[in-house]
């Protein structure tokens, strides 16, 4: 199975197999009832991404639901990435969810485990991880190709999601073992795949000739996340404090390299020359812009990266 | 074996102050082996207690006490022509030791003297680490001998995640990285293969989630 | 050499202070020492190889618990000094004795005196 097999609604999907590069981005619930937030980053980036994700309670931080925001994008008449974690919702919550997203006619998942609610504001909290993700991942396929609950209940009226994940090519213990566990995502259904945000292209570029040699880039479709620095600090911070993120000293130092106001704009720069490189990556399916608290900059990314004007495609 | 830490003796003093005869009740078991409730600690709180309460004025009676095991009646019947020679008992066991006596003598008042913690193993004298938590249904025939249950921090069977780096886990640099230990050990096995294949849902039915678990054998029954 | 030191001090003598216990302490305490002190080897130099940090821990746990007991964790003190330092020896009583005497008789002994009546010897 790959994602030219399993037709969905979902735009996303339609704009994969017909060639094209995908641009999706993530807007991030407020911390309060403020449903409007949502709306306001929707309008902002609309035009120019083919799909927006909802973060899930981001780094343990407890927000607006992704499924109330997906379903409030979806309303207004964009394609929401429902980001689902298996923290905080044993498979009942979560399956349960998935059919409510499904009956406003949502048709991306991303599924994730999750950060450990360590990180969060309630780190008093107990976990749930009924599920991890690539169980989660079994489970939306299990649904949508069998209309079958785990607990074994079947029913007619199934949900029609294309199925993503993440994917981190700069974690432990090796990049052979971060494609190993990608083709098991693979194995499990998944369609499409958001990286982690790539500062390393050597080490990227060593994952996707591995997945290529194993032929797994005809069966998942891999969006590079890309995630612009603002300024050196947030270079560093990345760097020394962030998990699972390989920020090269290069990285650091071309920044640190130009002066404080035009930190911003390098950022911008360097992210638009990594799309610009990992373009003729075989086997990247598009991008995955991820710009933390600034949104208002994926415009003028995807303009300068020659992903504008998105492309049409029948019923998106 | 069961690892526990003695709970702070403020909170014990709070917990035992309106009584006037307290026995302190230790096991000679599992917490005896991490020193958290065996006869030494039982009689070293006894000594603080009584240091206590006598320069507070209070004039209490603390006797110390240890029993074989909590965890069995006939132990706990040992108990039974001198319990009511006090108020209170504090009992060094762990919480299931403590319950048990709770069951054997309904009409006593039964404190905690220590924090259960874990099912684990002693990495050196004074430094326990957990190894299980018994979930009901082992599943270390295929993670080579390394449960991811009790040692990734958000207990998934299809690891690591994305959150593994140098072979530590994303909650503490100190705290290595579950799935690092079973991939390392699957390679020295030469069993790697068995990363690709996804692990269904695990059935949690013999774990904590359906109130108490018993164990009924009828070849042992009497 | 001939050195003098305060005469109510008792000498407990030990094979080495990796023999002092948590209980031997505490219950020095029970009884009604006012202060207590361990005189141990010079560290690295214990014949039995830590004894002495053996102590020093135990001595450390010790003065949590009479910090926490309402007692005082500065009524318990180590030292380390030689079998031939005779008169650090003599000088570190001296120094606690003094010490002690400044922190006034244990609670303990004061709340035993009361209760046996003599209360007022150990206020005179």
């Amino acid at each position: 199975m790959s994602f030219m097999d399993i037709d969905t609604p979902s735009k996303l999907q339609k704009i994969i197999k017909a060639g094209h590069l995908a641009v999706t981005s993530e807007v991030g619930p407020p911390r309060s009832a403020d449903g409007k937030v949502i709306e306001e980053k929707g309008n902002l980036i609309k035009d120019y991404v083919d799909a927006i994700n909802v973060t899930d309670n981001q780094t343990s931080v407890c927000r607006l639901c992704s499924l109330a925001s997906c379903i409030r994008l979806k309303l207004m008449g964009l394609e929401p990435v429902l980001q689902m974690v298996t923290r905080d919702r044993n498979r009942i919550a979560l399956q349960s969810d998935i059919l409510g997203a499904a009956s406003f006619g949502i048709n991306n998942m991303l599924c994730l485990t999750g950060d450990h609610q360590h990180f969060g504001d309630h780190a008093n909290a107990v976990n749930v991880f009924d599920l991890d993700s690539i169980q989660l991942i079994q489970t939306v396929k299990m649904m949508r190709d069998e209309g079958r609950l785990i607990g074994g209940h079947e029913f007619d009226v199934k949900p029609q999601i294309f199925i993503g994940a993440a994917a981190n090519p700069f974690a432990g213990p090796n990049v052979e073992l971060r494609v190993a566990r990608l083709a098991k995502k693979a194995a499990a259904g998944v369609q499409f795949i958001q990286t982690q945000c790539i500062y390393n292209m050597d080490t990227m570029k060593t994952f996707m000739k591995l997945m290529v040699d194993r032929g797994l880039h005809e069966k998942v479709a891999v969006l590079a996340g890309i995630t612009p620095m603002k300024n050196v600090g947030m270079a560093r911070y990345m760097q020394k404090r962030v998990p699972g993120i390989d920020v090269p000293d290069a990285i650091v130092d071309r920044l640190k390299g130009v002066p404080k106001e035009k930190q911003a704009d390098e950022g911008i720069n360097i992210a638009i020359e990594q799309i610009e490189e990992l373009k003729e990556v075989e086997g990247i399916r598009g991008f995955h812009i991820m710009a933390i608290e600034w949104e208002e900059k994926v415009p003028e990314i995807v303009e300068r990266a020659g992903l504008y004007p998105r492309p049409k495609v029948n019923g998106g | 074996m069961i690892r526990a830490v003695g709970k702070p003796l403020e909170e014990i003093i709070g917990m035992v102050q309106n009584f006037d005869r307290i026995l302190l009740a230790g096991c000679d078991g599992c917490v005896t082996v991490c020193e958290a409730g065996g006869l030494k600690e039982t009689k070293v709180l006894g000594s603080a207690l009584r240091l206590y309460f006598t320069q507070a004025g209070q004039n209490k009676v603390v006797d110390e006490t240890t029993l074989t095991r909590q965890c069995d009646k006939e132990y706990l019947a040992q108990l039974g022509d001198r319990i009511d020679n006090y108020d209170a008992v504090v009992s060094l066991a762990c919480g299931a030791g403590a319950q048990f006596m709770v069951d054997m003598y309904k009409h006593k008042v039964v404190f905690p003297g220590v924090d259960t913690c874990f099912i684990g193993v002693t990495e050196e004298r004074g430094w326990y680490t957990e190894r299980c938590q018994a979930c009901g249904r082992c599943i270390l025939a295929d993670t080579g001998g390394i449960c991811p249950i009790a040692r990734c921090s958000k207990r998934m069977l299809n690891g690591p995640c994305g959150g593994s780096e140098g072979g530590k886990c994303e909650v503490s640099p100190e705290m290595p990285c579950g799935w690092q230990l079973i991939y390392d050990r699957l390679k020295t096995l030469g069993q790697l293969d068995r990363f690709e294949k996804p692990v269904d849902p695990k059935d949690w039915t013999s774990s904590r989630d359906g109130g108490i678990r018993k164990i009924m054998r009828e070849d042992l029954r009497i | 050499m001939r050195l003098q030191y305060p005469p109510d001090v008792r000498i407990i003598q030990v094979p080495c202070t990796g023999k002092v216990d948590i209980l031997h302490l505490l219950t020095a305490f029970e009884e009604g020492a006012d202060g207590v002190f361990v005189a141990g080897c010079l560290e690295g130099d214990c014949h039995f190889m830590e004894g002495n940090l053996h102590a020093k821990r135990r001595v450390k746990r010790v003065k949590e618990i009479l910090d926490r007991v309402g007692i005082g964790g500065e009524r318990v003190e180590m030292f380390n000094l030689s079998a031939g330092q005779g008169g650090r020896f003599a000088e570190i009583v001296r120094d606690m004795d003094q010490k002690i005497r400044e922190l006034g008789p244990s609670p303990i002994r004061v709340a035993h005196m009361k209760g046996s009546g003599l209360h007022e010897e150990v206020a005179a």
